[in-house]
C-alpha cells in the first residue's frame, strides 16, 4: 500500500514560490491500478516524481509499505511520456537496464523473453532507439519496467505522444499485461477516455495547485468492448462534469 | 550494420589527393627551381630513404602527440565531467577556462620553455596545453547537455553514481570528446612541429628543418608529406574509433 499524507511541493523559481500540490493525501492499494486525471499543469508529474524518489524536498509524509521511498531498496518501474530509453543503448540493452542496475547482470530469463514476446519487440534487439517509431519505442519502456518486476509501477502519460490507433493497440496490450501481474499502478493522463479504460479507481485532481477532487470506483474496468457500452458513456459524462467544476 | 569507413570518404580522401598532386606537379613544371621539385621525384625519395632516414623521426612525433592527447584525455575528461555535473565546479572552473582559452598558445611557448626547459617535458605541456580546453569544454558541455528526463529513468531504479556514470555520462559525451579531440589535432600537429625544431634531433620537426638547412629540398618534401600522412591518420584512427564506439548516433 502506498499512503500520501499531506504531501506538499514548492518549486522554488528566480523569486517567486510555485505552489505545485497542495496537502495531498490518498490511500493507493497493493496490487491495484489507479489511473489519476487532471488539467495540464496541475501537478501530476510532480506526484510521480515523489513517488520515484527524483524529488525529495517535499512537506508531508509519503511511505511505500510503511517504508519511506527509496529508490535504492524498493523497485520502481517508471515510465514517462517520452520513453526515456537510452539512445546509445540497443532494444535489449534499454530493456533489460532496470534488472542490470537493480541485479547487476542483464542476462535474459523466461521472464524477461516472455514480457518481450508479448510486446512484439523480441525482433528488434539489435536496433537503437532512433531506428523505432514511437510506439516501438513505448513498448521497450514497458518491457523495461515489467521486466523489473516492480513493486511499483508509476506512468506519466505514457500514451499521449503516440498516434490514436497506436495508442489504444498500446492500452489493450499493456492492460493485458498488467492483468497477469497486478502490480500496484499510478497511471497519470489527460485523457478521460483513458484513465476509464485503465483505471480501476479512478481519481480526478483539480486545476494547480493539485488536490483531489473526487476518487471514483470505475464499473468500466475490465468490461469487453467498453467503449460501446452505456456505462461508459455514463462514467465518462460523469467524470466530464467533475473535471469541468474543477 | 557498423560502417567504420565509409566508402564516400576513401573517395573523397583519393579526389582531393589527385588534385594536390595536380597542381604541385604543374607549379614545378612552371617554376623549374630545386625548391619545387616534382610531386613523383618526391616520392621516389620517400620510397628510398623512409626506412632508413625517416622512420624514427615518426615514431618520436607520433609518440610525443599520441603521450600528448593521453595525457589531455586524463586530464580534461575528468574535469569536463564534474563541470558538467556539479554546478558549482563549473561556477568556480568555468571562468578559469573562458579566460585561459582564447590565449593562442604559442605564445606560452617561451615560458613553458623557461619553466620546463627545451626537453620532452615542454613538448608534450605545450601539445596537452592546445588540445585540453576543447575537450574540457566539450565534455562539460556534453555533460550538461544530457536532458533531466535522461538521468530520472536512472535514478528512480536508484542507481549510484558510478552507475550513472557508465550508463549515462560516459556514452553520451563519448562522441563529442572524440570530435573535439579530432579538431584540436591540427593545431597539436603543427605545434608539434615548432617545438621538435630546437632542443632534439628527433622528430618530424626536427627532421623537415634539418633538411632545410641541408638544403635538400627533396628530403625536406618528404617530411613535409610524412607529417600531413601523419596527422591525416590520427585524424583517421579517431573517425575509426568514434564510428565503433558511438554507433548508436
Ligand atoms: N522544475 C520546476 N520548476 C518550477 N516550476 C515547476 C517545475 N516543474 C513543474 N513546475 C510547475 O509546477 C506545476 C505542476 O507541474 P507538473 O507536475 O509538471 O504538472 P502536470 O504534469 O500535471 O502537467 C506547474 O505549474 C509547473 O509550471
Ligand atoms: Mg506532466
Amino acid at each position: 500500500m502506498i499512503a500520501i499524507k499531506d504531501l506538499s511541493v514548492k518549486y522554488r523559481s528566480n523569486d517567486n514560490e510555485i505552489l505545485a500540490l497542495d496537502r495531498f493525501s490518498i490511500h493507493i492499494s497493493k496490487g491495484d491500478i489507479y489511473t489519476f486525471i487532471g488539467p495540464s499543469g496541475c501537478g501530476k508529474s510532480t506526484l510521480l516524481h515523489v513517488l520515484s524518489g527524483i524529488l525529495k524536498d517535499y512537506g508531508g509524509v509519503v511511505t511505500i509499505e510503511d517504508r519511506e521511498i527509496d529508490p535504492r531498496t524498493q523497485r520502481i518501474g517508471l515510465i514517462l511520456q517520452n520513453y526515456g530509453l537510452l539512445p546509445w543503448k540497443n532494444v535489449y540493452q534499454n530493456a533489460m537496464l532496470g534488472r542490470k542496475i537493480k541485479n547487476g547482470n542483464q542476462d535474459t530469463d523466461e521472464y524477461s523473453k516472455f514480457i518481450l514476446k508479448q510486446l512484439g519487440i523480441d525482433g528488434l534487439m539489435d536496433r537503437y532507439p532512433r531506428e523505432l517509431s514511437g510506439g516501438q519505442q513505448q513498448r521497450v519502456a514497458i518491457a523495461r519496467a515489467f521486466i523489473l518486476k516492480p513493486d511499483l509501477l508509476l506512468m506519466d502519460e505514457p500514451f499521449s505522444a503516440l498516434d490514436a490507433i497506436t495508442r489504444e493497440e498500446l492500452q489493450e496490450l499493456f492492460l493485458n499485461i498488467w492483468k497477469q501481474y497486478s502490480v500496484t499502478t499510478v497511471f497519470i493522463t489527460h485523457s478521460i477516455d483513458e484513465a476509464l479504460y485503465l483505471g480501476r479507481k479512478i481519481v480526478v485532481l483539480s486545476p494547480s495547485p493539485g488536490r483531489i477532487l473526487e476518487i471514483l470506483d470505475n464499473p468500466c474496468f475490465n468490461l469487453d468492448n467498453l467503449r460501446f457500452r452505456d456505462e461508459y458513456y455514463a462514467m465518462s459524462m460523469k467524470l466530464r462534469k467533475i473535471v469541468s467544476k474543477g | 550494420m557498423i560502417k567504420v569507413l565509409p566508402k564516400e570518404k576513401w573517395q573523397g580522401a583519393l579526389y582531393s589527393l589527385a588534385i594536390v598532386i595536380v597542381f604541385w606537379q604543374l607549379a614545378a613544371m612552371i617554376v623549374k627551381l630545386p625548391i619545387v621539385p616534382s610531386p613523383w621525384a618526391v616520392f621516389i625519395n620517400i620510397i628510398a630513404i623512409f626506412a632508413s632516414k625517416i622512420q624514427i623521426h615518426v615514431l618520436y612525433s607520433l609518440g610525443r602527440i599520441m603521450e600528448g592527447i593521453a595525457i589531455a584525455i586524463l586530464i580534461g575528461v575528468p574535469l569536463g565531467f564534474l563541470m558538467g555535473y556539479f554546478y558549482r565546479m563549473d561556477r568556480i572552473l568555468s571562468p578559469l577556462v573562458y579566460f585561459t582559452y582564447p590565449v593562442p598558445k604559442i605564445a606560452l611557448l617561451p615560458v613553458v620553455m623557461l619553466l620546463f626547459g627545451l626537453g620532452e617535458a615542454s613538448k608534450l605541456i605545450m601539445i596537452v596545453l592546445i588540445v585540453i580546453f576543447q575537450i574540457i569544454i566539450s565534455s562539460r558541455d556534453a555533460v550538461k547537455a544530457i536532458p533531466d528526463e535522461t538521468f530520472r529513468s536512472l535514478k528512480s531504479l536508484g542507481a549510484s553514481k558510478i552507475q550513472i556514470f557508465n550508463e549515462i555520462i560516459l556514452p553520451a559525451s563519448l562522441g563529442e570528446v572524440l570530435t573535439s579531440t579530432r579538431l584540436a589535432l591540427g593545431t597539436a600537429v603543427s605545434i608539434l612541429f615548432f617545438t621538435e625544431t630546437f632542443g632534439t634531433e628527433y622528430g618530424m620537426g626536427y627532421f623537415i628543418m634539418d633538411s632545410w638547412m641541408r638544403v635538400n629540398y627533396l628530403d625536406m618534401y618528404a617530411g613535409i608529406i610524412i607529417l600531413s600522412l601523419m596527422g591525416f591518420c590520427i585524424f583517421m584512427l579517431i573517425d575509426i574509433i568514434e564510428n565503433l564506439l558511438c554507433s548508436w548516433r
